[in-house]
């Protein structure tokens, strides 16, 4: 067998048609997206070369800049929520629920494999103020308050969709860092139990310097996932009210597909592709360089 | 020094590669130029006449379906009527995407946005009706009106789909709730707004509309706008004499934003679809209901309708004291007209055309109770009333205009729809609206 991987051509051989495909279908529409975004027009009216003017378009355009910030602020409050409730989470299950803990991980883990649009309808429905009110107003006016417009008002509508996006990823990043950590030896924790750490201390001096490579992959996962957000926001809220929750993905399926610019849209793609490369670079970076002072 | 000059290289090397590679593979990806009118591929009749519309209107897909077994069913013979529908959600994206690759339907319905039907009709993708319909010989089965709203609406000079539907829109209103309240039928936006605040006050919400879709309520701004400025002046910001953002434009959507800001469009329009508001009114939750005349047929359906179509009442949208337009202008438009595919454009379609322009009309009343911008040959017997006073309003209109997003860019009419909830809700003042939609509309 070592032979056969030692034979440079029979290796090509093997790995090409999954290179083919990959190449097909990742590498190749991504030079056509990077091409794109020299033009503009669309497949009807036609094309036209107009060198870097969308970049520049981009850094003018208030309704990109607004989609770029909501789209940071998005990512960093719901990454470092999502992360932090499920390493919380983990910690629960390693620490004090133990054994009893599989029927929890499997309850806040449920709403992971439910659809993204059930669960976004869910929680307008949760949230509903007209025609009718929702559970949440209803509970509201019964306390005497008045019924709120969650969904309608920008800054309501936020916290609604960082709150729907949290419950539904926080079981998955819980058991993802489960895993990590239940892979430190018992042996380092009952010598740091005998060296005197004890609960805040055992898990800031052992518990997060040893489960930092899991934890490193799952603010990767979240920052990037959240970074591309668009089925819950679209299922939510569809970006409004106005443009007020609008993503930079959102933004850019709408100026592709409804605006009819090719061009413009691949040019906010590509930005959206810098912006994660980016923010994964720079956690890889500072990550590592936290580790080896560890 | 010697490593950084050879990474140094490298990565100039990486970096031409991938830019010489982009733009060849751009270069491959499609014409440059708009491809050709008029089409003869389909010619010799392919067998299938296709159709491809909305799921959420059904009139259309049965009127066919109905003229296939009937007046159409040589034609049908010829060339077999398929069809498929989608979500209006995701229309014209759905529209570009076909016409890109010359894939439309026989006949579709044509995009939402006039802009992108624009440029269908300059790059040849659809058929020129007012030429074909002559040789057919049946020009004079559209009528006129219909067919000027249309071409007003493309900005052309020729016909390029037809008027399955021809709408006014007002406010509708619960004559019931009116009466119960003394108010009489508003002439002028200050009587609206007094009957407004009198309902408000009696516990009755005073406009019904769904804030979700937004043009509900744009409507109103365009409405205003020519019952203020005039029957030009949104004609005046698409040939750039105007701005949006000028303050008598500004005037019209702080009208409706007040309106908003006073909750008479109830707790969260913004939440509010169609299908809600269409319920909310028919069952008596609302006074006034701004729509178009399509939905006379869910007035005159007695299951939706639960307060009665001998309780509604069509008022025009009312004068604006002082304004340079006149009540008389009615807002019309054709609804969402059909079109035909020059792709596929032969023989057998050509029938199909002869055809539906011929017997559309009267299937359409007889069996949906549609307005049409076809001849009628024959009035049903037992037409409803509303029906009729659709019909009255259409024949005695001195004049139309058409509406607020008829000319604007498909950005500006996106722009435009997402944020007509905020203004019902009273989240965004009129000079916010304004300004978004003008930069949307300036690209």
């Amino acid at each position: 067998m070592d032979s056969v991987f030692k034979d440079r051509r029979a290796a090509l051989l093997m790995i090409a048609p999954a290179l083919l495909v990959y190449t097909l279908v990742m590498i190749v529409p991504i030079f056509w997206s990077i091409g794109y975004t020299t033009l503009d027009g669309n497949a009807i009216t036609g094309f036209e070369f107009v060198g870097l003017d969308n970049y520049t378009h981009f850094f003018q355009d208030p309704a990109a800049i607004d989609a770029l910030w909501f789209t940071v602020r998005y990512a960093v409050l719901l990454t470092v929520l999502q992360v932090g409730c499920g390493y919380g989470l983990a910690l629960l299950y390693v620490f004090y629920l133990r054994h009893k803990a599989s029927w929890v991980r499997t309850v806040l883990f449920f709403p992971v494999v439910l659809p993204t649009v059930a669960v976004a309808l869910m929680f307008s429905k949760f949230f509903q103020a007209a025609p009718t009110d929702g559970p949440v107003n209803t509970i509201i006016t019964a306390l005497g308050g008045s019924s709120v417009d969650w969904l309608g008002a920008s800054s309501s509508a936020f916290w609604i969709i960082i709150l729907m996006d949290l419950w539904r990823s926080m079981g998955f990043y819980a058991v993802l860092l489960y895993a990590g950590l239940v892979d430190i030896p018992a042996e380092v924790l009952e010598s740091g139990r005998i060296d005197g750490a004890s609960g805040l201390t055992l898990v800031r001096r052992i518990v997060i310097p040893l489960s930092l490579p899991v934890l490193l992959s799952s603010v990767i996962f979240s920052i990037n996932g959240t970074l591309k957000v668009f089925d819950t926001i679209v299922a939510l809220t569809n970006g409004g009210p106005g443009s007020a929750t609008t993503p930079l993905t959102l933004y850019m399926f709408r100026t592709s597909f409804a605006y009819g610019e090719y061009g413009y849209g691949s040019t906010i793609a590509m930005m959206l592709t810098l912006l994660c490369l980016l923010v994964t670079v720079f956690i890889f970076r500072s990550m590592r360089r936290d580790v080896t002072k560890g | 020094m010697k490593k950084s000059l050879i990474r140094g290289r490298r990565g100039a090397a990486a970096f031409a590669l991938v830019g010489a590679g982009a733009i060849v593979l751009t270069a491959c990806s499609g014409s440059s130029s708009p491809s050709s009118s008029g089409s003869d591929e389909g010619s010799g009749g392919s067998g299938e006449f296709t159709y491809l519309g909305q799921i959420q209107n059904t009139t259309i897909a049965t009127t066919l379906t109905t003229l296939s077994t009937g007046a159409c069913s040589a034609e049908n013979e010829a060339a077999t009527l398929s069809e498929d529908s989608i979500d209006s959600s995701t229309w014209d994206q759905q529209l570009q995407l076909l016409a890109g690759q010359d894939a439309l339907a026989s006949i579709s319905m044509a995009p939402g946005t006039p802009a992108l039907m624009q440029d269908f009709i300059s790059s040849g993708k659809v058929v020129d009706l007012s030429t074909e319909l002559d040789t057919l010989g049946v020009s004079d089965k559209v009528l006129p009106a219909a067919a000027s709203t249309i071409e007003a609406l493309y900005g052309a000079d020729a016909l390029y789909a037809l008027p399955t539907e021809f709408n006014i829109e007002g406010f509708w209103y619960n004559k019931q709730l009116l009466e119960d309240n003394g108010i009489d039928v508003p002439a002028t936006w200050d009587d609206l707004v007094t009957a407004a605040g009198t309902l408000d006050a009696a516990g009755v919400q005073p406009f019904v509309a769904s804030g979700g879709e937004g043009w509900p309520v744009t409507r109103l701004v365009g409405d205003y706008i020519f019952r203020d400025l005039g029957a030009d002046a949104l004609q005046k910001v698409a040939d750039g004499e105007a701005s949006l953002t000028d303050p008598e434009y500004v005037a019209a959507a702080d009208a409706i934003a007040e309106l908003g800001s006073a909750g008479y469009f109830g707790a969260s329009p913004g939440t509010v679809d169609y299908d809600t508001a269409m319920n909310q009114f028919l069952t008596g939750g609302g006074a006034f209901f701004y729509m178009g005349s399509w939905a006379v047929s869910n007035f005159n359906d007695r299951e939706q309708n639960q307060i009665g179509a001998d309780n509604i009442g069509f008022m025009p949208f009312p004068e604006v004291t002082g304004g340079a337009g006149s009540i008389d202008e009615v807002p019309a438009n054709a609804g969402v007209p059909v079109m035909l595919s020059s792709a596929t454009y032969g023989d057998d379609t050509a029938a199909w055309l002869k055809c539906i322009v011929e017997n559309y009309g009267d299937v359409a009343l007889a069996d949906s109770g549609q307005v049409t911008g076809f001849a009628v040959t024959e009035v049903p017997a037992d037409q409803p009333e509303l029906t009729t006073l659709v019909q009255d309003t259409i024949a005695n209109a001195p004049s139309s205009v058409l509406w607020f997003e008829a000319k604007f860019s498909a950005q500006g009419t996106s722009v435009s729809q997402t944020n007509g909830g905020a203004l019902a809700s009273g989240q965004l003042s009129g000079e916010e609206f304004m300004s978004l939609v003008q930069a949307a509309n300036e690209g």
